[in-house]
């Protein structure tokens, strides 16, 4: 009897320690932006100025701009400017700034059987890989990468979902489980470069496409609206958002660099 | 006096199973004070009769009544029933009478007590805190005889329980029943050993087919039969009766 | 090959290192799992016992959906609790949603139908077992609950490990309503997860096998237990 009441109490003092702390926010954000380790480096900076803790949840695209809407976060920080902004056109979010951008590359095996290595023209690239029919690993899953992909084979007029199962390959999947799998595969992947630099599982896989300036991938950050969630924590949440749009958070993203590489470029206005 | 549970009664008691009468119109009655054994064939019924007697089990129809005046309704642990398996907790042999002790009723130093008493009364002591069920045959028939007598049941039944030991054993059990008759105690004693019946009982119930055949006396039972049955029974013939 | 190498030198590094940071998540899991297990115990083996005792109207059809609920996928166990602890939904206002109270209300849902069923079974074959004796004394069917619950100790000791063994290695009920927060909700099954989706597949599966080991070493303890208090007249 004694246990049980032991047991008992234990459990009582786990159920009341939900929050131990007041001060801090929740953000949801996507997985690409988590593994690249900047929010490692970003939000100690912030908690060493404001005492505020940042709890990033850190999941898809879309199941992050759900979670906003829900309410079942503060800050909404994601790559996908037209979701975004109807995020915000729906009233769930205040108003959109940019952040930042980064940018996204085509990585492929060695034996690179499409030849695209080099070229600066990406819709070039996947014309080539479309016509070799050679494997391309997609995410699939409706993330900020997977439309940039989408409205990439748009630009090259190829419908890459005629080859569905064949060689255009639909994971359904994070960039990290995409990059396991593709690689896994000898296929072709559009990866965000933060996530294929601090990725560490390459093989042979190395980055064959760069540079053009259509595989610019553009981060919003956006307050939820206190109006729709009550609960929202609309003062703490936008001390957050002006840190990150202001000249100290804008260095503190210039200055996160992975093998001497900068990750981010900040571009807020 | 109205706590008496004697004389017993039993009155017409039919009790089916699939159609067939196990219990065919039972009827006897069995005095207070005295030492009743249940003797008969295989398929006489005698273990049903038990069970019907302490409530595990619901007649078809008839009736049993208690004392007098009659009562129709006994409490469990007035009525105590021993089988011929002994069940035991898996526990100690300590723990298994402070269970039986809880069950009726008792807390804090009488509790203690009873289970002190219970085990002096069976040779126990020594094995206080042996898991009952590594005792050898007669230690777990002693210990479940010494529990049905817990909560001090003014009536004692007992199934073939020394069905499956050896003399020492038995000798072991017959002792602690007859205890329990100088205690106060009403014995039904249902055996199918024709000697055990003679050294035990003071009244004989002979059943047959689900019915009373022969009841009365044990001494006059045993010297002169009155029925065809139970002197087969007792020649140790087989005796098929006329409705198979 | 060289991923399983240095995933058991890695593990055997972190370990001998004492790192905060595994401890902190290896913690945390028992923290969730532990309390999850007990609160399914709480609920489950007198419910499971409940059923094998009492027979009353659609008693079937609830052992049927029990059993049926034991192979709730976790996945849709954390879609469910989130969308109650969500702002959105009918619990958000216990603010519950990403603290590892809310992990352990998922585990608690995934592991009480197992504990439910499987005690079921065992205190059934027990109370085949006792029925007569205990109705003989007169102890009603509830009644004899507690009876069969502290004698059926040992195989339900098993059943509380099927329950944690469940619980311990789920990720998807965790990872949706927990968040995976660095210090606060990340278990050794997130962990797992998230160092498998950066590419380091040699860490994550050193974490398995620091996970698998604390298994083994509850498993050994409960074991040792029933050791010291139970002998082998007790199967």
């Amino acid at each position: 009897m004694r246990r049980l009441a032991l047991l008992l109490s234990f459990l009582v003092t786990v159920a009341c320690q939900a929050s131990a702390t007041d001060r801090f926010i929740v953000v949801q954000s996507t997985t690409s932006t988590q593994n690249s380790g900047l929010y490692g480096y970003l939000l100690p900076k912030f908690r060493a100025k404001t005492g505020i803790e940042v709890r990033v949840v850190a999941v898809g695209t879309g199941q992050a701009i759900r979670n906003a809407r829900n309410g079942d976060g503060d800050v909404l920080l994601v790559h996908a400017k037209a979701a975004e902004e109807e995020f915000v056109a729906d009233g769930y979010g205040v108003m959109r700034f940019d952040l930042m951008y980064n940018d996204f590359v085509i990585v492929g095996p060695a034996n690179d059987l499409a030849g695209v290595k080099g070229l600066k023209d990406v819709t070039k690239a996947l014309a080539a890989i479309a016509s070799k029919e050679a494997p391309f690993a997609s995410r699939g899953d409706d993330s900020g990468t997977h439309k940039k992909e989408r409205a990439l084979w748009k630009l090259t007029g190829i419908d890459p979902t005629k080859g569905s199962g064949a060689w255009y390959r639909e994971l359904g999947s994070g960039m990290g489980a995409t990059l396991n799998t593709g690689i896994g595969m000898g296929a072709y992947i559009l990866s965000d470069r933060a996530s294929w630099i601090s990725f560490g599982n390459r093989r042979g896989h190395r980055v064959l496409v760069e540079g053009d300036t259509r595989l610019f991938n553009q981060y919003g950050v956006i307050l939820v609206n206190r109006e729709r969630h009550p609960r929202v924590k609309a003062a703490l949440g936008q001390l957050f958002i002006d840190w990150l749009l202001s000249k100290e958070g804008q260095a503190a993203i210039a200055g996160f660099k992975v093998g001497g590489r900068k990750l981010f470029f900040p571009n807020a206005k | 006096m109205s706590d008496q549970l004697t004389p017993i009664r039993l009155h017409e008691l039919v009790y089916s199973v699939d159609g067939r009468r196990l219990i065919d119109g039972l009827s006897f009655e069995m005095r207070a004070g005295s030492r009743t054994v249940i003797m008969g064939p295989n398929g006489a019924g005698k273990s049903l009769t038990l069970r019907l007697l302490q409530g595990l089990m619901e007649p078809d129809s008839g009736s049993i009544t208690w004392g007098e005046p009659p009562k129709h309704t006994v409490g469990r642990q007035s009525v105590s029933l021993v089988f011929q398996r002994p069940v035991l907790l898996r526990r100690t042999v300590a723990a298994n009478l402070r269970h039986a002790v809880a069950v009726c009723g008792m807390r804090g130093p009488a509790r203690s007590e009873r289970v002190e008493e219970l085990l002096a009364m069976g040779g126990l002591e020594a094995l206080r805190r042996t898991p009952a069920r590594v005792l050898s045959a007669g230690e777990q028939q002693r210990l479940s005889l010494v529990r049905a007598l817990a909560g001090r049941p003014r009536v004692l039944l007992l199934d073939e329980p020394t069905a499956n030991l050896d003399p020492a054993s038995t000798l072991a059990i017959e002792r602690l029943v007859n205890g329990a008759h100088e205690g106060g105690a009403k014995i039904v004693f249902v055996t199918h050993d024709r000697d055990q019946a003679a050294r035990l009982a003071d009244d004989v119930v002979f059943m047959q087919d689900g019915r009373a055949v022969e009841t009365g006396a044990a001494d006059r039972f045993f010297s002169a039969p009155s029925s065809e049955e139970a002197r087969a029974y007792l020649d140790g013939r087989l005796f098929v009766g006329g409705d198979g | 090959m060289d991923d399983i190498a240095s995933a058991f030198s890695q593990a055997v590094s972190l370990v001998l290192a004492a790192d905060p940071a595994i401890l902190e998540i290896v913690g945390l899991s028992f923290r969730v799992t532990l309390s999850a297990v007990v609160v399914a115990c709480l609920i489950g083996l007198p419910l499971g016992a409940l059923l094998a005792v009492k027979a009353f109207p659609g008693r079937t059809a609830v052992i049927v959906a029990i059993n049926a609920l034991m192979g709730l996928p976790p996945v849709v166990v954390g879609l469910f609790v989130y969308l109650m602890l969500s702002n959105a939904g009918p619990f958000g206002v216990l603010q519950l949603l990403y603290t590892p109270t809310a992990m352990i209300v998922a585990q608690s849902i995934l592991v009480t139908p197992i504990v439910a069923g499987l005690a079921r079974q065992v205190i059934a074959d027990l109370h085949a077992e006792y029925d007569e004796q205990l109705r003989s004394m007169g102890v009603t069917a509830t009644g004899a609950i507690p009876t069969l619950l502290w004698d059926g100790r040992h195989a339900l000791a098993t059943v509380a490990l099927a329950g944690f063994g469940r619980a311990v290695a789920e990720v998807g009920a965790v990872l949706i309503v927990g968040g995976n927060i660095d210090h606060v909700t990340r278990v050794m099954t997130t962990a797992i997860a998230l160092e498998t989706s950066k590419g380091n597949l040699s860490l994550a599966l050193g974490l398995g096998i620091i996970l698998l080991f604390m298994s083994v070493l509850v498993n050994g303890a409960v074991m040792g237990l029933r050791a010291t208090s139970g002998r082998v007249a007790h199967v």
